[in-house]
């Protein structure tokens, strides 16, 4: 097997050394009834050429990933990624390192963590970062373990409705286990898309624990951040921000200024491609007074033995391998090779061409918005919005199918996680999509009656 | 200089007689520090004259000044700084890189070719199901391919890593007694577990039963029995255990718990020793979970990502996360509607991309190469322990799985630690392997080879080690003062730790 270097007098060598006959012998010792009766009932092993034809098959199948124009977003987005972020992460001396345990073999990654989480702070305008978590979803679910421990006395966990699906049930999954919690869902309100402020004041009380927010949210809306924290601190508890969209965050106000307390998100735009759904990373950002309660891997700044500036794994005694059953998490990765991807992505982006690229998106959508609205197709909501908006037709099902049937991917139909919105579509723009294409949308939408 | 005919002006200075050398600057400096106002490493997209600038479209209440302290570079710049930080770096590719239970086996580059597909790469996840059927029967197979190979009878590839199956299994474990109307707050585990079991446990709400191993080093049947009573949920084995030793009483251990109603969980980190030797199916466990990046080749990425499938027995199927893959007449989808299912782990179907790599890998060895691998990579551990037992004892009499625990008497003879024993092995180009784990060997190093190592490998390995091992009783403080040939020498951890500086800032003016 092209894998392993053993000649067979390597074998006859290392058998000799160990004193044994055969290979068979080193697994005698495995209790017999337990052991393997028959050979692993798979395929004998292929060449490279027929592995690569086999999967190029199968990846050929997925017309899905080339044969439409999409306009699907939903928390996963289509966006360039410049191929010097691939070019780096394809190192092997990055791709094939472990996690850096070993400071003085791994300064590449640690720096480059070290990067990422100045890069996560400036972004979020918090004051410290991880170095990275699964996805948004999970690290939203850990940015409500973490306010428990803050506030171990409260028991209310307040979602917003508008936050998106997967994330509200990850979260309850997380917390499945807390038989105190309790856990409420803020309404949306249904004109703007927004949460519902006068419905949160209501449950803004003595036994919040935190409130998550979508920033934006699951209908693309720009949700009233500041005010929703202002609401969660008067009432002492924790204000958590989930952005699945990053990009929003070259543009938008970021959560530390609107006095969010844990600002956590899903880093796929930066860099990564959709990957049908993973990996991607996800961040948690917050101050500095709380950063012993942060789940997950730090690096610090430190000084070698000559003075020099190093980097390492820092305050560990949060963490799994050190903590074990009184650990802050179980996590045990920073999802790191894409973390390293955003850091490059990011680097390349720089101070203006983030705010650029996000801007360009804004004037996208909003141009795709005219257009469907001069074909008689309307937006559900009224509230602001960042490259997503939700729009109104008849048939969800037989839209998205008029428009596969044109080669077009025109969004997703959001009645199976709301029922109340069954009649909607979350379509979603980007630098990928051409203004010129967005007539053929509009008709393909509006032909369905 | 030689006179010439005319005049001739120096507009540079002569150079010096022999260029002095200059010293490479110590560190590579951060990437907020090699930025400079104005330079940019992406042009922005195409913005046709006269349309309103998004933050107008907004409204400046809802957008923020401008990202202060971003960096600002050419894209040759940042890929320049981005490769040299790779320099700075041990790799599998590069190195031997014997880490205990983490498998640095060679990952396959085939396999990031194939990831990166446009057929894969460039799919939404939320695009019709009937438009990515291809990447549901690679998931299909990938889910039958794991079930033979555990000998368990429903896979799940939704967890995003090895933790991430550890709390999977451990909330259906919690579901499963649920439904039966039992509450059990207790998990039984090891002395020799890996950090994340108990941290799992806890997230998962059960208290932590810690079970002894014996002198030998692993786990008594009878022990089990003592510890297993109507409050058990559930045991968590990993088989090898972290002293590489595969549980001889696992099968009376399982029978123990199911006696008593509780589960055994079977941690999957130690796979790479079982390919084709035992089915943790045929043990007795009840639920298992693997780590695509250490058994099955994906990279480990500097720390993930990774992915970690788990698998189950019939009776715990309906619990497995959501979503669920389903064959119907019309293809294969995702089930979202299952009643008992523990819920939903993280956004969308998992880190599909792992799951590509780790196919490839399977398809490439087979079942026969698979089998061969575990044999090889035991055949590894067992050749480096026989070959350094005099100056590395092992911690055990037992036969080595795929990886060995050896001690040292360095510490009384030398005053010499294990972690700088670990030092001083990166001055010969080698990773250490993983120190001071498991718990119960004092000072022990876990070395696992892997089967993709040559024999001319392991013996430098073993060459480098003993030599070690006679500086430390000649010079100590040679060994002491390592490293010496890395990009920095010994790192100040506990500097970091007392002062914590976690992200740049710019100097105050």
């Amino acid at each position: 097997m092209r894998f392993m270097p053993h000649t067979s007098s390597d074998l006859a060598a290392m058998l000799d050394v160990v004193g044994l006959e055969n290979l068979e012998q080193l697994v005698e010792h495995v209790p017999a009834e337990l052991r393997a009766k028959a050979a692993i009932a798979i395929d004998r092993g292929r060449s490279e050429a027929e592995v690569a034809r086999e999967i190029s098959k199968l990846a050929g199948i997925n017309s899905g990933a080339s044969e439409f124009t999409s306009y699907l977003g939903g928390g996963y987005y289509n966006h360039y990624v410049p191929a010097a972020v691939r070019a780096i992460t394809a190192r092997a001396e990055f791709a094939t390192s472990y996690t850096p345990y070993q400071a003085e073999a791994s300064q590449g990654t640690t720096q480059a963590i070290f990067e990422f989480q100045t890069l996560i702070t400036q972004l979020t305008a918090m004051e410290v970062a991880n170095a990275g978590m699964y996805d948004g979803a999970s690290a939203a679910a850990e940015a409500v373990l973490m306010a428990h421990r803050l506030k171990p006395k409260r028991t209310l966990v307040a979602l917003a409705r508008a936050l998106w699906p997967d994330y509200r049930a990850t979260i309850r999954t997380y917390l499945s286990s807390i038989e105190e919690i309790e856990i409420l869902e803020v309404p949306f309100d249904s004109t703007s898309g927004a949460t519902d402020l006068a419905a949160f004041e209501k449950i803004a009380n003595e036994r919040l624990l935190c409130v998550v927010t979508g920033y934006p949210n699951a209908f693309g809306v720009i949700e009233p951040l500041g005010a929703m924290a202002a609401m969660a601190r008067r009432a002492d508890a924790i204000a958590i921000s989930a952005t699945a969209e990053s990009l929003a965050l070259g543009l938008l106000k970021p959560p530390g200024e609107l006095g969010i307390d844990i600002a956590t998100g899903e880093g796929q735009s930066f860099g990564l491609p959709l990957q049908f759904g993973g990996p991607g990373f996800g961040y948690l950002a917050a101050k500095m007074a709380q950063v012993r309660q942060l789940p997950g891997r730090l690096v610090g700044e430190t000084r070698d033995r000559d003075g020099r500036r190093a980097f390492c794994l820092t305050l560990a005694t949060r963490e799994q391998h050190i903590r074990r059953e009184r650990a802050t998490s179980n996590i045990c990765t920073n999802h790191s090779l894409c973390a390293l991807a955003a850091t490059v992505y990011l680097s390349l982006m720089g101070r203006g061409g983030l705010r650029d690229l996000a801007e360009r998106n804004v004037e996208l959508a909003h141009e795709a918005a005219t257009v469907l609205d001069g074909a008689g197709i309307r937006r559900r909501f009224t509230g602001p919005f960042l490259n997503e908006f939700v729009i109104r037709v008849d048939d969800a099902t037989k839209a998205l199918r008029a428009a596969e049937a044109r080669k077009i991917l025109a969004g997703i139909a959001l009645g199976r996680d709301y029922p109340e919105l069954s009649d909607t579509i979350l379509t979603t723009f980007t630098e990928m999509n051409r203004t010129d294409e967005f007539a053929r949308l509009a008709g393909a939408l509006a032909g369905v009656r | 200089m030689m006179a010439t005919a005319g005049k001739i002006r120096h507009i540079t200075p002569a150079p010096e007689p022999t260029p002095r050398r200059i010293e490479p600057v110590a560190g590579v400096p951060l990437i907020f520090e090699l930025s400079c106002d104005g330079r940019r490493g992406a042009d922005g997209p195409p913005r046709p004259d006269g349309v309103a600038r998004g933050a107008d479209i907004l409204g400046r209440e809802l957008c923020r000044e401008d990202l202060a302290g971003f960096p600002e570079l050419s894209e040759p710049q940042v890929l320049r700084h981005f490769l040299r930080l790779s320099q700075l770096n041990f790799a599998q590719a590069l190195q031997f890189y014997p880490l205990g239970s983490c498998t640095m086996k060679y990952n396959p580059v085939l396999n990031e070719e194939m990831a990166a597909l446009p057929g894969f790469a460039g799919l939404h996840p939320a695009a019709p199901e009937h438009l990515a059927q291809g990447a549901l029967v690679l998931m299909e197979r990938m889910e039958a391919t794991l079930a033979e190979i555990t000998g368990m009878d429903a896979v799940s590839l939704a967890p995003a890593a090895g933790a991430q199956g550890e709390l999977a299994g451990l909330l259906m474990i919690r579901a499963f007694h649920r439904k039966r109307k039992e509450l059990r707050h207790k998990v039984i585990i090891p002395d020799t577990a890996h950090g994340t079991n108990p941290a799992s446990c806890t997230l998962a709400g059960f208290q932590v039963v810690v079970a002894k191993s014996n002198k030998r080093g692993f786990l008594e049947a009878a022990e089990i029995r003592r510890l297993a009573s109507n409050d058990v949920a559930a045991m968590m084995v990993t088989n090898p255990n972290t002293l590489g030793i595969f549980e001889p009483e696992i099968r009376e251990i399982a029978d123990a718990l199911h006696e008593t109603g509780a589960l055994l969980y079977l941690d999957g980190a130690n796979m790479n020793a079982l390919l084709g030797v035992a089915k943790p199916g045929a043990t007795g466990a009840d639920i298992v979970q693997l780590n695509l990046h250490k058994t099955f080749s994906t990279p480990h990425g500097g720390g993930g990502p990774g992915a970690g499938p788990i698998g189950v027995k019939r009776r715990l199927e309906p619990f497995l996360p959501m979503p669920r893959l389903m064959r119907t007449a019309d293809g294969l989808r995702f089930d979202t509607d299952r009643a008992d299912s523990i819920g939903r782990l993280r956004s969308y179907h998992g880190n599909f991309g792992m799951l590509v790599r780790a196919y490839a890998y399977v398809l490439a060895l087979g079942g026969d190469g698979l089998a061969e691998a575990s044999r090889l990579a035991i055949l590894g551990a067992n050749y480096v322990r026989k070959r350094l037992e005099e100056k590395f004892p092992s911690a055990t009499s037992e036969p080595s799985m795929h990886e060995c625990v050896l001690t040292h008497d360095l510490e009384k003879r030398a005053g010499v630690s294990t972690l700088e024993i670990a030092k001083r092995l990166l001055d010969f180009g080698i990773h250490p392997p993983t120190i001071y784990f498991p718990l119960v060997v004092a000072g022990a190093l876990m070395i696992e080879p892997t089967e993709t190592e040559s024999r001319e490998i392991l013996d430098s390995f073993v060459a480098a080690l003993e030599k070690i091992y006679d500086e430390a009783l000649d010079d100590p403080e040679l060994v002491k003062g390592a490293p010496y040939s890395t990009v920095v020498s010994r790192v100040d951890e506990a500097e970091a730790a007392r002062h914590p500086i976690l992200r740049w800032q710019p100097k105050e003016q």
